[in-house]
């Protein structure tokens, strides 16, 4: 055993060939590394000879946790998982137990789980835009996103009386209808958003600084996004065209009319003009939720009586512990409750899958997320390499990710 | 007496530019802020306007954190460096005719001297932190100032060229008193070259890789605080000062303007260098940041071969009309 002493000091052997190196830990406190993301780089002045990320300072345990709770508890945590848009992960996981016990939801809520869709895709690219716009150095989008926004997450509270940890969606339907108020913010909202985009571009589009900074940086073909199983606009940059809306359409995603743009470069600059065009189709889905919204109910018959504290006993019996509770559906029938299933939908992020091991309990034996950003995290040692510290940088910001729901 | 006049003359000096720091910040606050949807400072004073005033106690009464593996005497005095060499180069700038604590021959010399100087302040802060980040961003910006002093210094040769002389007073008067006389026009190749040196010299947007925030957490002034950390913030206000003042006085006539102001000449003058402080400031709201190698390229590439090209083509009208 060493023990030190003030005038002690201590050699830290040097690998050979090393003494060149300089060695940074980017993060997991830094302004451009969106949370707690930790880069370990090496360098050899700025350029990056290797980058090597580390996740898993937010990890909260929701996968074990899960297995503790209800399904219909287990709503709240999904909440935690993309903090910016809290409303894609409800649906999406709310859209994999319904199908796990075969809930029909009503075609009402449907159209309402659509619409929050595409309200938290919108506010999540535009947190996206103005945190990637301000790593670049463009300082002023930074401001003119959160401007909308705001309107958005102000309607997210009027819905659901909460801005970012929504838990709107139950098991079979939503928790709250809109109400006429609401509806007209948000015509207003889809009137206006179309010149906001406008303005983005304007500022950054065709800014020579800009383009020098994200024309061929980080730049991704088509087979190698695949093998790094990048998905969302991330993928689509690379010109894959691949959106589980589009090929396998969930929540009635089939009854819209919208585009799936693509990219051709696989740069920084094909995603950023991919997520912009997306800003727009979604935009185009909001209009058409708004026109389209059938009337009726927002919650199925079939679906378990979650909303209110339980009383009857045939409802989920929340009094024993959540190990020994049972889904009990108003309905007497069969429900697929004993295997697996994994079901996928798509975030802002790219692909949000939810698997499920079930035995026929209350709870799930086993969830397991796929988490875009854990993936996408991935893929920055492979893009990181011989790069410069301030294309990492872009690089960090135009893969999107949010490390609540890398580490989970 | 002598001596004790101009020490005077130097107080008087320092406490008005000091002011003019103060509400340079307040000025860049607020017009970000309209730039930016929203307000800049509000709340102390109306509409904010004794914010700077509050900043600077605040700073003042801050704890100075000294990191424990810092090069202590280093540490200290980088930010020293820095300052005094900004304050110094307002000796020599002339702030209407006769206006000036130091009318030297070699003014424009003494400013990039200085100027220089100034760097090590930057880089021996980034050493002595001792710390990863703002080592990165002293090696930053030693490589910058080397790149962009020379693209400067070039762009300005064009107009020693033309008035014949190094002394800011005389360049000035020989620009002559009408607006088509200012070198504004025979030199709009290094005002270019000039004014994007000028802003690459003070670190600002888009040449602020030194503290670039996102990347480098604040570059080499991460580890300061307090008052020291308000020391480098002073000096690169006054450095912006001093740069808009070069500007000022070698292409827009200095403090000739339309018409003269009675009583107080340096009117014009300090109109022209707060239109120069708004235009670093617009180009703050409005671009990205340039990229370490792209930086250089520029610097190489372009504007150090337009400065070259404006003092042959100074030269060969100089030869032509005489």
């Amino acid at each position: 055993m060493i023990t030190l002493t003030d005038t002690q000091t201590i050699d830290i052997p040097v690998q050979s060939g090393d003494e060149d190196r300089y060695h940074l830990k980017l993060g997991p406190q830094h302004p451009a590394t969106h949370g707690v993301l930790r880069v370990d780089l090496d360098l050899d002045g700025e350029t990056i000879l290797t980058c090597d990320p580390k996740v898993g300072y937010l990890h909260r345990g929701f996968e074990k946790l899960a297995e503790h709770r209800t399904y219909a508890q287990n709503i709240v945590l999904t909440d935690r998982l993309d903090y910016i848009a809290a409303m894609s992960n409800n649906v999406g996981y709310c859209e994999a137990v319904e199908r796990l016990l075969a809930i029909e939801v009503p075609e009402r809520a449907k159209m309402l789980r659509v619409m929050v869709c595409e309200m938290s895709r919108i506010s999540s690219h535009l947190l996206w835009l103005a945190t990637h716009a301000l790593d670049i150095g463009a300082m002023t989008v930074f401001l003119y996103c959160f401007r909308e926004r705001e309107v958005l997450l102000e309607l997210f509270a009027e819905l659901c009386g909460a801005r970012l940890t929504t838990t709107y969606t139950r098991l079979g339907g939503v928790r709250q209808d809109v109400t006429r108020s609401i509806m007209k913010k948000l015509d207003k909202f889809v009137e206006d958003f179309p010149a906001c985009i406008e303005e983005y571009e304007t500022l950054i589009d065709t800014n020579r600084i800009w383009l020098k900074r994200t024309i061929g940086v980080g730049q991704v073909s088509a087979e190698k996004a695949l093998d790094l199983c990048l998905t969302g606009a991330s993928l689509r940059g690379s010109g894959v065209d691949y959106d589980i809306r589009k090929h396998m359409p969930y929540s009635g995603y089939e009854k819209f009319e919208f585009d799936v743009p693509t990219g051709e470069t696989g740069d920084t600059y094909a995603r950023y003009r991919c997520r912009m065009e997306e800003l727009r189709q979604s935009n185009f889905i909001l209009r058409q939720c708004i026109e389209m919204m059938p009337p009726g109910p927002i919650l199925g018959k079939d679906a378990p009586d979650l909303i209110m504290p339980i009383k009857p006993a045939n409802k989920l019996e929340v009094d024993v512990p959540a190990k020994n509770a049972l889904i009990t559906l108003i309905e007497d029938r069969d429900v697929f409750m004993e295997g697996d299933i994994y079901v996928a939908t798509e975030v802002p992020k790219g692909e949000l899958g939810f698997y499920f091991i079930s035995d026929g309990m209350g709870r799930p034996y086993r969830m397991h997320i796929r988490s875009p950003s854990f993936i996408h995290i991935g893929a920055l040692s492979t893009m990181g390499q011989g790069v410069m510290i301030a294309d990492l940088i872009a690089i960090i910001g135009t893969l999107d990710v949010v490390l609540g729901e890398c580490d989970r | 007496m002598q001596i004790l006049t101009i020490i005077l003359q130097i107080a008087i000096l320092l406490v008005i530019v000091l002011l003019h720091v103060a509400y340079a910040t307040y000025f860049e606050r607020k017009i970000i802020g309209h730039m930016q949807v929203r307000m800049g400072p509000m709340l102390v004073g109306y509409h904010g306007l004794l914010q700077p005033i509050a900043d600077g106690i605040k700073s003042f009464f801050k704890e100075d954190v000294i990191p424990a593996q810092a090069d202590k005497p280093l540490f200290l005095f980088a930010p020293v460096i820095c300052l005094v060499t900004m304050l110094t180069s307002l000796a020599v700038i002339p702030f209407a005719k006769g206006w000036v604590l130091a009318d030297i021959n070699i003014g424009l010399l003494f400013i990039f001297a200085m100027s220089s100087l100034a760097s090590y302040g930057v880089i021996l802060a980034g050493w002595a932190s001792n710390s990863k980040y703002t080592f990165l961003g002293g090696l930053r910006s030693m490589a910058q100032v080397i790149s962009y002093e020379i693209p400067l210094g070039l762009s300005l040769v064009g107009v020693m060229m033309l008035s014949g002389s190094l002394n800011l007073t005389t360049i000035v008067t020989s620009q002559g008193n009408s607006f088509s006389s200012m070198y504004l026009f025979p030199q709009i190749i290094g005002f270019f070259v000039f004014f994007i040196a000028m802003l690459a010299e003070t670190n600002r947007v888009p040449f602020d890789l030194p503290e670039a925030e996102t990347e480098l957490v604040s570059g080499y002034i991460t580890e300061y605080s307090g008052m020291r950390y308000a020391l480098f913030f002073m000096a690169e206000y006054i450095g912006m000062m001093v740069m808009a003042s070069i500007g000022t006085i070698c292409f827009l006539g200095g403090w000739n303007g339309p018409f003269e102001i009675p009583f107080f000449p340096p009117f014009w003058f300090i109109l022209k260098v707060y239109g120069f402080i708004f235009f670093f400031i617009w180009i703050r709201a409005t671009l990205p940041r340039y990229r370490y190698d792209q930086l250089m390229e520029l610097g190489w590439k372009l504007l150090i071969p337009l400065a070259l090209l404006n003092i042959l083509l100074t030269g060969l009208f100089k030869i032509l009309v005489h």
